[in-house]
């Protein structure tokens, strides 16, 4: 791809990403959010990481549909296992690659 | 100290799933220098991974730039969330921390400022350490693309392994998981039915709004 649409896209990408990181810290801090909101912000990242997740472990295709028999799905076992049993970020990220590696072997 | 201390568990985390984009976005086309550059100025995995798979299939800028906008509005929750432990701290350094606000720093920086013995310093070194790292790693990985032969390693599994560990992160109790599964139930349902990337804002918003209701009704015992 050319140079200058690969510069646009990632300047793009950079203002459109840097945006909502930074108003909410620019604007908020200076007032106090209300109780309900507050508890609202504290299950976002719960809720965000499943709906990241799921889809990508349940879904295929394009248009999507349901099936339960990814690899991905299989490998998600035992790397959750670990995750809950170490809570170690770097350790679950080589287990599920290393699982995954070895069903894509059988 | 303590922010390189606390940045070590990512940064263990950033190394595989940058070498894995590094090597992906090789095999797209992009030079190392042009991986480092979209990891410098962009900084989200998750969309990096997207913009990669869109360039590759061949789509327009446009469409790129607003997934990427549409998949880190994400953020938004994050950033108003960090903010709650903020409010003294001047704005230009509250610029410079939003920058690096991803679902990874923020799961370390929110609970550790929950714990009271965290400040912006701090977070700060964090989120650069894992910036300088990422940038690295995926540096590195656009060198090494080349070499490593199609789906070696599992490498195409890192990034799902560093959401399952981080949502275990969040699971502090039976609101949480009750929130991580309907979310996860509805962002499939619209998944199916919408294409493109909505479904996860839209599942994940659904699911918080309900649950806010629960907690309410059943009180604060209901946190864990």
């Amino acid at each position: 791809m050319a140079e200058y649409d690969y510069l646009i896209i990632v300047l793009g990408m950079g203002f459109v990403t840097y945006l909502p990181r930074w108003a909410p810290l620019f604007f908020l801090s200076r007032r106090s959010l209300p109780q309900w909101f507050i508890r609202w912000l504290d299950l976002i990242p719960a809720a965000i990481l499943s709906a990241l997740l799921m889809p990508a472990l349940l879904t295929n295709g394009e248009p999507r549909h349901l099936d339960l028999l990814k690899p991905e799905l299989l490998a998600a076992v035992p790397t959750l296992l670990f995750a809950l049993k170490t809570k170690s970020l770097g350790g679950t990220v080589i287990v599920g690659m290393l699982v995954f590696w070895l069903l894509a072997q059988i | 100290m303590p922010g390189l201390a606390a940045s070590w568990p990512i940064c263990l985390g950033y190394i595989p799933i940058g070498i894995a984009f590094g090597v992906l976005a090789g095999k797209a086309g992009l030079t190392p220098f042009e991986i480092g550059l979209m990891s410098v100025v962009v900084f989200a995995g998750s969309a990096q991974f997207i913009a990669v798979s869109m360039i590759a299939s061949g789509t327009g800028a446009t469409a790129i730039i607003a997934t990427a906008f549409i998949v880190n509005l994400r953020h938004l929750l994050m950033s108003s969330a960090l903010a709650v432990f903020l409010k003294p701290e001047k704005r230009r350094k509250l610029s410079l921390f939003a920058y690096g606000v991803t679902d990874e720093s923020f799961a370390i920086n929110y609970s550790r400022f929950k714990t009271g013995k965290w400040n912006l310093n701090q977070a700060l070194v964090l989120n650069h350490t894992a910036n300088l790292v990422w940038v690295g790693s995926t540096v590195a990985g656009g060198f090494s693309g080349a070499l490593i032969p199609d789906g070696a390693f599992g490498i195409d599994y890192a990034l799902i392994a560093m959401f399952i560990c981080l949502l275990v992160f969040q699971l502090r109790g039976r609101i949480y998981i009750i929130t991580a599964v309907m979310a996860g139930i509805f962002a499939v349902i619209f998944a199916l039915i919408i294409p493109g990337n909505l479904h996860v804002i839209i599942g994940s918003v659904l699911a918080v709004t309900i649950c806010v209701f629960i907690k309410t009704e059943s009180g604060e015992n209901s946190d864990g």
